[in-house]
């Protein structure tokens, strides 16, 4: 099923977004976020960007003071999702114009859309920037 | 903007994130969510309505829209605000409905966040979700694409069986008409994908695969990366049904690869979609062959470019993207089994990649050189790398150390097994404790595999018990003890390594068993060795006794009996020593010890008998390694199988089984031992205490000794099953303390990380009085502890000297498992309590037994407080229960003769030993009644000491570690004019004992229950009483109120003359405590 969930998580390790594309209930959720975010946060830049942990990997990139962290089947290619998560980087950057922790924050709806668009049900649905971002142009044209 | 729109929600998100704890932000959070619910509380009635109506679907839809109250725009603001509550961690169980009505909001806005939020908040199997069905195939079928897209992706998201069998149809049709526009259609794809997955019938094999192959033929590339998503799911399914599509896989791989039409929106850092060249590439290999040459010969070209083609740059994106690419290459020409050229292309690839610093690549280099050992038969040329390798297993990376010690496992064979595993022992005590289990299980495991030598696998073993005892499960040296004794060469050498390591000073207990039951077995081999003799093996044994745990003196008992039976000639001082020993355990509380040390003193009081029951072990059968069983156990997956793990299953292990020699003289044939069975007495005590004694460790327990019935050694081999590392892997934890210790705490950490902060407990009602229960199982030794509608907690109790043996049994009531069961254990400083493992799940209707060990190790009144929880569906209980283990059941009852008495009350001369107080506030009872609450508190009333009728006096004797057996004496003295008052006088041979003894019967007489203490705090134990002391020159003025003190009790005051003299106190008969109670 490739990617299991999305997560992105600031310094101090508070959820900015969280995107889970299997079930789990609020306090598995809780612990997995605990976990992996304390695994993840303690690493330095001399590390790798895969941490394995129970059954997933988790393939994590820090830009600034947020993390992206997505969860992925072991058997996943480890280096696309790494660079998947700096497509959503940029195509948020296109968007918003050098995107922020506090752009994501107050405008969660919108950082929704765009993963949304991006994946569906843990596969990649699409990767041009230019379709990722119609249908949000679309809605604030409407507004 | 849609958001800047919304004022409450950024100002709710501000005042979130100015939260400075916790606390805080639970406050605001919660203010919130009163806040949203009051709002849509105004809107109740209409949604019961609402949920009614919905039900038939097709009401529903004007239902939702024929609305009032609450305008769509603050609905969304409400839903969104939810969405970011339950994003920070806090759980949403209302506002589900709203949400699912903003699905059917005629407005883009409103809809888009209905259906977000909806598949964030809810899941396949929520009610809601189908009442918005309808709602959901309307948009799917209608003519606006957008809506279109929006309630596909919610199916493709959070669609379940239902929506499988309603919609499949509409969404194939999306998938395949050519009117409809890309963007509709990559999401119909794998909309299409989840609804296969959750019914592999709603899609039509037959039909499907060619237009599957149609599909490929996309140009869109959005369209086409979602339509290999869906390959992928279809082939790992039936790839014969999709031949067709290899060649359009190959045509795809080619057309990215040649960058022939990809727009530039699809080019990534100058790379045609490396996504989709990935996927492409994945779908490939679940193909098990190329057969077409053309094909091939297309497909290994497109390969050997990306092989040679990807170089190092410097922008990290496009190296990594590249890399992507190329890390999936190698994984197809793997599966491929391309050329040999090929094939070392590739290794040589992987060989730089481990080397390089850039950690990603040297990670995915140990990653995929591991992949490759499963697939191919290139171990030589990897082989070279083997030091590059193990410098990674050093790296400061944990990732990257467990890919190195994934790749050095993989790659051991017989001939680098002595260097591999040497570095995995060097580097086992310096690795985090993270690893330390895998790391010595796989240590063992490639011993064992590939041993050059046995001795050396012996060594191995032994070290690793050495360097990792805790990280040691049972298994790994009930496997030694198998080879071993299959293995006679090399019994000398493994008793001499037995005794180095015993002679260690600190050693894991562990090494204690396995050491102990080789020398039992084999020292003998040694005897005319200088230090050899049995004696001196003996004792060297013998030492480490008072340091292990009760698993371990089993082992010892039976080491014992087996020196006993090898020494020829007897040697009698030996046997005195070995029996004295027996005669200690045999009455030893744990049924294990206490069987063995009675059987093993029959049994070799009966001389010529024992030469044969205890003789050496037979031989082993052969049997798989239980090991290497459980390493491919933890490696199964439940994720897609992948071709590579497909492949690699194949691959049997091919493990050293144990040799069968032929036996050799000295060793009895199995036929010549008695047949073995597990007495009578053994099954009725498994049986009361349901968990069944360990019997494992690996020695024959129980020997009918009067060998009658036809010995069969099938049978024996049967019987020996438990002791071989085949027992039932749950056995393990429960047969090693510390593994089960460790599981709990694990366990517990597990609990409080996932509790919720504001998680109600004890919402339960409890049937019956607590304290009640509790009181009356001070007194009595089996009853109900604990009651509410959902469990029962019974207890039964047995009680010996210092000793005791408590089950609980928990009982649960419903129809329905109660989960996440919890009992912890808080002792008192004063007892020490070992709970067997209590199962995480009860049964309906079931009860377990979960034993608990008590040692009592001095006087306190303190009692043990268990700490119980469980849930049952939402509710979360949690009770804690005070547990009957209190003072008076260490007290065994014993009457003592007036000539016995007198002189023990008279040598405890006052205090410390000796305590009179004046007690007001006794529940009024009759003298008889006083008396048989002291016997039930196992205080024996000896009438006939006091000649005055209104005075107790009463005898018992106390148990617990630190006093062994120690004598107490009490005198009541009441006064029948004044019930509610007495004077207490008690007497023991330890100050501690006799304050907490007489605070004891104090709180027992005085009728307000006594609140329940907390365990942790235990009197200063040689302070002074609290109560101050009656001046022991003259108890007749304390005394004035209580008028009588009869002339024969002349003999307290004496004593205390006789203290006050300077009189030596005298310990009563070594141990023993007195009581006395005198009354009035």
């Amino acid at each position: 099923m490739g990617i299991r969930f999305v997560l992105m998580v600031n310094k101090q390790g508070q959820t900015r977004l969280a995107q889970y594309y299997e079930y789990l209930n609020i306090d598995e959720r809780r612990a997995l976020e605990g976990e992996i975010v304390r695994k993840c946060l303690a690493r330095n830049e001399q590390q790798c960007s895969f941490v394995e942990h129970r059954n997933y990997k988790v393939v994590y990139r820090r830009y600034a003071s947020l993390f992206f962290l997505v969860g992925v089947d072991k058997e996943e290619n480890e280096l696309a999702i790494l660079e998947f998560i700096h497509l959503l980087v940029e195509t948020m950057d296109r968007h918003f114009g050098n995107v922020c922790e506090l752009d994501i924050m107050f405008h969660l709806e919108k950082a929704h859309f765009m993963l949304e668009e991006m994946v569906m049900n843990g596969c990649i649905v699409e990767t041009s920037k230019a379709n990722i971002l119609s249908p949000i142009q679309l809605i604030d044209k409407a507004s | 903007m849609a958001l800047s729109g919304m004022r409450g929600l950024s100002v709710f998100i501000s005042d979130v994130r100015n939260c400075q704890n916790k606390e805080q932000e639970r406050l605001r959070v919660d203010k919130e969510l009163g806040n949203i619910r009051t709002r849509f509380k105004n809107e109740k009635a209409r949604f019961y309505f609402l949920a009614h109506v919905g039900l038939d679907g097709s009401l529903c839809d004007c239902a939702f829209e024929c609305g009032e109250g609450l305008s769509p725009y603050e609905k969304k603001k409400y839903v969104w605000k939810m969405l970011y509550i339950y994003m920070l961690g806090y759980d949403v169980d209302f506002g589900h409905m709203e949400a699912v009505s903003l699905i059917s909001a005629p407005k883009y806005p409103e809809k888009q966040v209905g259906y977000i939020v909806t598949s964030c908040l809810l899941n396949e199997n929520h009610d809601f979700l189908r009442l918005a069905i309808n709602t959901v195939r309307n948009d799917i079928i209608g003519r606006n694409e957008t809506f279109q897209c929006l309630a596909l992706t919610l199916v493709g998201n959070i669609g379940g069986r239902e929506f499988a069998e309603s919609l499949a149809p509409d969404v194939q049709k999306l998938l395949l008409s050519s009117s409809c526009r890309p963007l509709v259609r990559k999401k119909a794809a794998l909309c299409l994908l989840r609804l296969f997955r959750k019914n592999p019938d709603v899609v039509n094999v037959d039909g499907w695969s060619d237009r599957m192959a149609q599909l490929l033929d996309e140009r869109d590339l959005g369209v086409l990366t979602s339509s290999m998503s869906l390959l992928v799911a279809l082939v790992s399914n039936n790839h014969e049904a999709y031949w067709s599509c290899l060649p359009k896989c190959v045509k795809t791989l080619e057309r990215l690869a040649r960058n022939q039409d990809v727009p530039q929106e699809y080019t990534y850092y100058g790379i045609p979609s490396p996504w989709l060249q990935v996927k492409t590439m994945r779908a490939l290999q679940y193909f098990p062959t190329v057969e077409d040459p053309n094909t091939r010969r297309s497909l290994f070209e497109v390969l050997q470019r990306i092989l040679m083609g990807t170089d190092v740059v410097k922008n990290v994106n496009k190296n990594n993207a590249s890399h992507a690419v190329l890390f999936e290459a190698l994984a197809l020409v793997m599966h491929l089994d391309a050329e040999k050229e090929m094939m070392s292309q590739c290794v040589a690839l992987l060989g730089k990649f481990i080397a390089v610093r850039e950690p990603n690549i040297r990670y995915l280099g140990l990653e995929n050189m591991t992949r490759m050992l499963m697939v191919t038969d290139v171990q030589d040329i990897i082989k070279r790398h083997q030091a590059q390798i193990i410098t990674s297993l050093k790296d400061p990376d944990i990732s990257i150390r467990r890919r190195a010690l994934d790749l050095l496992y993989g790659m051991c064979d017989v001939s680098n097994a002595k260097d591999i595993v040497e570095e995995l022992l060097q580097y086992l005590s310096t690795a985090d404790f993270a690893m330390r289990e895998e790391l010595s299980l796989k240590a063992a495991i490639l011993a064992e595999k590939f041993a050059p030598d046995l001795s050396w696998y012996v060594d191995v073993i032994l070290q690793l018990i050495d360097k990792a005892g805790d990280f040691v499960s049972d298994d790994i040296w009930f496997r030694v003890v198998q080879f071993v004794t299959n293995n006679e060469d090399l019994q000398p050498y493994a008793a001499m390594k037995a005794r180095e390591y015993l002679d260690k000073p600190a050693i894991h207990e562990t090494m204690v068993k396995v050491s102990a039951y080789i020398l039992g077995e084999y020292s003998h081999l040694l005897a005319r060795r200088p230090g050899w003799n049995p004696r001196e093996i003996f004792n060297f044994i013998h030492e480490k006794l008072p340091t292990v745990s009760t698993s371990t003196i089993p082992i010892l008992l039976s080491t014992y009996a087996k020196i006993l039976m090898h020494t020829q000639p007897p040697d009698e001082e030996l046997q005195k020593q070995i029996w004295a020993i027996f005669k200690k355990y045999e009455s030893c509380i744990d049924a294990e010890i206490q069987q063995r040390a009675v059987e093993y003193l029959a049994l070799s009081m009966k001389g010529v008998a024992l030469m044969d029951i205890l003789a050496e072990m037979p031989k082993f059968p052969e049997r798989q390694s239980s090991l290497i069983k459980k390493a491919e156990d933890s490696e199964a997956d439940t994720a897609e199988q992948s071709a590579i793990k497909l492949r690699a299953q194949q691959q049997s292990s091919n493990a050293l089984v144990l040799t069968d020699q032929r036996p050799a003289n000295g060793t009895p044939p199995a036929a010549q031992l008695g047949l073995v069975k597990v007495p009578s007495m053994s099954n009725a005590d498994q049986s009361t205490s349901g968990q069944g004694l360990t019997h494992a460790n690996g020695t024959l327990t129980v020997v009918d000794p009067q060998p009658s019935s036809t010995p069969s050694p099938d049978l024996l081999g049967d019987l020996l099953g438990p002791l071989a590392i085949e027992g039932p892997p749950g056995t393990a934890p429960q047969s090693d303390p510390r593994a089960a210790s460790g599981l709990e705490g694990g366990v517990n950490l597990d609990a409080l990380a996932i509790a919720p902060v504001e998680e109600q407990t004890n919402a339960v009602e409890q049937i019956g009085d607590i304290g009640e229960k509790f009181r009356a199982l001070c007194l009595k030794d089996s009853g109900v502890l604990y009651e509410d509608v959902y469990v029962q907690i019974g207890i039964k109790a047995d009680w010996r000297g210092h000793q005791g043996r408590v089950v609980l049994f928990l009982g649960n009531k419903n129809t329905a498992p109660l989960v996440s069961v919890q009992a912890l254990i808080l002792p008192p400083s004063h007892l020490k309590i070992e709970l067997s493992v209590v199962p995480d799940t009860i049964p309906p209707r079931a009860q377990v037994q979960c034993p608990l060990e008590i040692i009592n190790l001095q006087p306190s009144r303190d009692s043990a407080v268990l700490d119980f929880s469980y849930k049952f569906g939402t509710h979360v209980v949690n009770v804690k229960l005070r547990l009957p283990a209190v003072l008076n059941k260490f007290l065994q009852p014993i009457s003592v003769s007036p000539e016995e008495f007198f002189p023990q009350w008279r040598s405890l001369s006052g205090p410390p030993l000796k305590l009179q107080e004046v007690v007001r506030g006794v529940k009024p009872m009759l003298l008889a009644e006083m008396a048989n609450l002291f016997n039930s508190l196992h205080l024996v009333v000896c009438p006939g000491l006091d000649p005055n009728p209104n005075n107790l006096v009463a005898s018992t004797t106390f148990y617990s570690e630190s006093t062994r057996a120690m004598l107490c004496l009490m005198r009541i003295e009441t006064d029948p004019a004044d019930r509610t008052q007495l004077r207490m006088t008690i007497a023991s041979g330890d100050p501690t004992l006799t304050f907490e003894l007489k605070e004891f019967i104090k709180e027992q007489l005085i009728s307000i229950p006594v609140p329940s203490r907390a365990p942790a705090a235990m009197p200063p134990p040689q302070a002074q009483p609290i109560t101050p002391p009656i001046p022991s020159s003259d108890p007749g003025a304390i005394l004035a109120a209580v008028p009588y003190v009869p002339a024969s009790w002349e003999a307290p005051n004496d004593m205390m003359q006789a203290r006050a003299g300077g009189v030596e106190l005298e310990y009563l008969g070594g141990f023993e405590v007195l009581i006395f109670f005198c009354t009035n």
